[in-house]
């Protein structure tokens, strides 16, 4: 609920199925959110940025969202984000149901 | 029900191609996103929070048994399974994949179906009261009207990049059921002095400033409809402000110049537009409004259905919620609830699409109706068919007995699709119908109606209900603030904020405080809700909510005073 | 150099040509620029002492120019209507219904938007519902 954050992942969703992707270390989109790059300086998110807005045939709407890093692993800050993450809470659909 | 002639069904397949070509563009790069929303908007595909959706267009919400088949049909194989029927009538699918998209619209054009302009700039599907064609109550069918419109808006050169959106709704009633005082062009159809014509009521709409419309013209002659809506949009087109998109939709531009000022340019605008009109061709319509005339209706009489009403206690208290009376005798208008408690609200599995499409080609007309309170409507059932019509609901879980009744609830779908919402509507309205279905307090409470809107573009219609919820983000939690006393009749109202919002745990105890208050001191079970909230208005709720305020400004009432 | 785009496909302009701007517009000149902005009820008199209106779209989400076109076609202007700016091919169709007679954009525009791209929304005459319904009668 507060603004606290670690860090900032790079999302996006993925234009041929509208897939939620985030960018991860090798600047290639990736499914999970376990996978993203947490950019913990303000340089190398910028250049991360630089480099995927880009690729506009592979992804649509960028734009980055604050984390937190944790024991426990990646957790968007907003729970829009969560839900984005995570798929819709009526029916078991989405990332929370899918073997990615 | 109109059947698309050949100029329509050339119109899809060229459409579709264009679509399937401009799909390729934006894969392969020709197209920026930028170039291609617009593009993709107006074949309806929106990019929500975890997928595409493709909202397909229902004209006017009706559609036949082939049509609904074919709904069941994409759902299953290019979706998960299952359809969201929406409050303008529409069908969306949360699923589509981009690639997939111009394969749904072949196959929906198979059917005459599209999805064109449910999305964009542009003007969008014309919904028209549920029970055209059917009720008791109606003195013209509106939807020739609807589908004139339809065709006049389809691809318009001149309106599919306007300053935003814009919704045109019809009614042949006197009691408004399509919602025309919130749309931007709302009409009724009339009779005067035997001849046919039009109240025109523009400037209405909900979202972030709700605004009820406003009457520019009383009685628009029949003939003179086309060119007088080209002129009411072309005005609007110029007038309209692009520099603000919360204040571009032409009840601001209303509000801003003044109803008087915005009939003359219209007026005069009309009078340039006339002179190069020739009339809709007279075969034209006239093919158009004996497609929407009541088929042949079964002479025979009602069979059982007395006896099954007075035997059967389940079907009995379904045919006392959800049948509306039918301008035949041995008729009756059925509504199948998608309300069911616990469920999401407005959705539809594909075997239940299925079975209501095999229940309308046999008992009703081959004639299915989409309500925008997202239920299903068959419009024309024979008495005697009525306690098997039933039956066969029940074996899919399509029998909930509550139309009209607090939980057959209109919600968006929310946080849990939208990109736009900032909280979540539908665990609201299940966890609203399953505690007053445990409470076994729905009958006594009796007509009223909950909507739900995920976010301040009302979606849900909150503004007009009866209790109204606003699903918002406060501090990065969801927070829900109530309105009271809407209305979306004839009788058309915007709900009064009640005060701050609750959070999601104690927004449904709070809605059960309003409704044990009104339980308490309503003038016995004939009173309505809203009629009781009309009586006493806002404050003795705002009590009821809100009592530590109340108390405290009481407290510091009487130090004042000492 | 611009690019030209008419039911033909592309063509390069036949000659320059000197608009007045819509702020100031100079008596004599034949040659007019209108922004999308433009109140028309500003330009009086017979719009045929212009021998070509140039209207801009200064993004292809502003569709005040297609309104523009047809308002000058009602008042009975018989001459040349351009549209300049950003259009893109999808919206040549909505451009000739609305009046204009063709379309013209930058050099780099039209190496995106191709030349088959345009051709390929060519058929304006085509799926016309307005006219089917008895608009625009001639």
């Amino acid at each position: 609920m507060s603004n606290n954050h670690t860090g900032k992942v790079i999302t996006a969703n993925d234009l041929l199925n509208g897939d939620v992707v985030y960018i991860n270390s090798q600047l290639k989109w990736a499914l999970r959110l376990s996978d993203a790059k947490v950019f913990i300086d303000d340089a190398s998110f910028e250049k991360a940025l630089t480099h995927v807005n880009k690729q506009q045939n592979e992804v649509v709407g960028i734009y980055s969202i604050n984390i937190n890093l944790s024991d426990t692993g990646i957790a968007p800050n907003h729970f829009r984000e969560k839900f984005r993450n995570n798929g819709p809470s009526n029916y078991n659909h989405g990332k929370q149901s899918e073997v990615l | 029900m109109y059947n698309y002639s050949e100029f329509d069904d050339a119109f899809i397949k060229e459409r579709n191609y264009q679509f399937r070509n401009q799909v390729k563009r934006r894969v392969n790069g020709d197209l920026t996103e930028d170039e291609f929303k617009p593009l993709r908007l107006m074949n309806g595909l929106y990019l929500q929070l975890h997928a595409y959706m493709l909202r397909v267009a229902i004209p006017y919400g009706t559609l036949n048994s082939s049509q609904m088949n074919k709904l069941a049909m994409i759902a299953d194989r290019w979706d998960k399974g299952y359809g969201h029927f929406t409050t303008r009538q529409n069908i969306q699918f949360n699923w589509p994949k981009l690639t997939d998209v111009p394969d749904i619209l072949d196959a929906l054009a198979e059917v005459k179906m599209h999805a064109i302009q449910t999305s964009g700039n542009t003007i969008r599907n014309v919904t028209a009261d549920h029970f055209s064609g059917a009720a008791a109550d109606e003195v013209e069918d509106p939807r020739p009207y609807a589908e004139l419109i339809r065709q006049w808006s389809t691809d318009h050169p001149e309106f599919q990049f306007l300053p935003r959106k814009f919704k045109v709704s019809v009614t042949g009633s006197k009691n408004d059921r399509a919602v025309i005082h919130a749309h931007d062009i709302g009409l009724r159809v009339l009779h005067n002095d035997g001849k046919i014509g039009f109240q025109v009521i523009v400037g209405g709409g909900l979202g972030r400033t709700p605004m009820i419309g406003k009457v520019i013209n009383s009685f628009l002659p029949e003939q003179d409809l086309l060119p007088y809506l080209e002129a009411i949009v072309s005005v609007w087109n110029i007038l309209g402000r692009r520099d603000n998109k919360y204040k571009s939709r032409i009840k601001i531009t209303v509000h801003e110049h003044g109803i008087e000022k915005i009939r003359e340019i219209v007026d005069e605008r009309f009078a340039k537009i006339k002179r190069s009109f020739s009339g809709v061709n007279k075969e034209l319509f006239s093919e158009i409004k004996s497609a929407f005339l009541p088929s042949l209706l079964k002479l025979q009489g009602i069979g059982d259905f007395e006896f099954a009403y007075e035997n059967d206690a389940l079907f009995r208290s379904w045919v006392d919620t959800n049948t509306h009376k039918h301008k035949s005798s041995n008729y009756i208008i059925a509504s199948i609830s998608l309300k069911n408690h616990g469920e999401t609200p407005g959705d539809a599995t594909s075997d239940q699409m299925r079975m209501i499409a095999d229940i309308a080609q046999r008992y009703s007309h081959d004639e299915i109706r989409i309500s925008h309170e997202q239920n299903i409507i068959l419009p024309h059932v024979h008495k005697s068919d009525l306690a098997q019509v039933f039956s066969l609901l029940k074996s899919v879980n399509l029998n909930t007995a509550n139309i009209g009744l607090i939980s057959d609830i209109i919600a968006c779908p929310g946080m849990d699709y939208c990109a736009l919402a900032t909280a979540r509507s539908i665990p609201i309205a299940q966890e609203i119908a399953m505690r007053f279905d445990d409470l076994k307090l729905e009958h006594k409470i009796g007509h009223i109606q909950i909507k739900i809107s995920g976010c301040i573009n009302a979606c849900g219609h909150h503004h007009v209900g009866h209790i109204g919820i606003l699903g918002l983000d406060r501090a990065g939690v969801e927070n829900y603030q109530i309105t009271l006393g809407g209305s979306s009749t004839e009788a058309t109202a915007i709900g009064e904020r009640a005060g701050p919002g609750f959070s999601a745990s104690t927004i449904v105890p709070a809605i059960e405080k309003i409704i044990l208050f009104y339980l308490k001191v309503r003038l016995g079970e004939y009173e309505s809700f809203i009629q009781t909230y009309r009586r006493l208005g806002l404050e003795p709720f705002k009590k009821v909510l809100y009592p530590s305020v109340s108390k405290s400004f009481k407290t510091s009432g009487e130090a004042n005073a000492a | 150099m611009t690019q030209i785009i008419s039911d033909s496909g592309f063509e390069l302009p036949k000659e320059a040509i000197n608009y007045s701007a819509w702020s100031n517009i100079i008596a004599g000149n034949v040659a007019i620029d209108i922004p999308s902005d433009a109140d028309l009820d500003l330009l009086s008199g017979d719009l045929n002492r212009f021998k070509i209106i140039r209207i801009n779209f200064p993004t292809f989400a502003d569709g005040r120019g297609f309104t523009i076109a047809k308002l000058i076609r009602i008042r009975g202007y018989k001459g040349h209507i351009r549209a300049t700016g950003y259009i893109i091919p999808d919206q040549y169709a909505m451009a000739r219904r609305s009046g204009f007679d063709d379309v013209e954009i930058s050099q780099s525009l039209a190496k995106r938007q191709t030349e088959s791209e345009w051709l390929f929304r060519a058929n304006w005459r085509e799926h016309d519902y307005q006219k089917r319904l008895g608009f625009n009668k001639d």
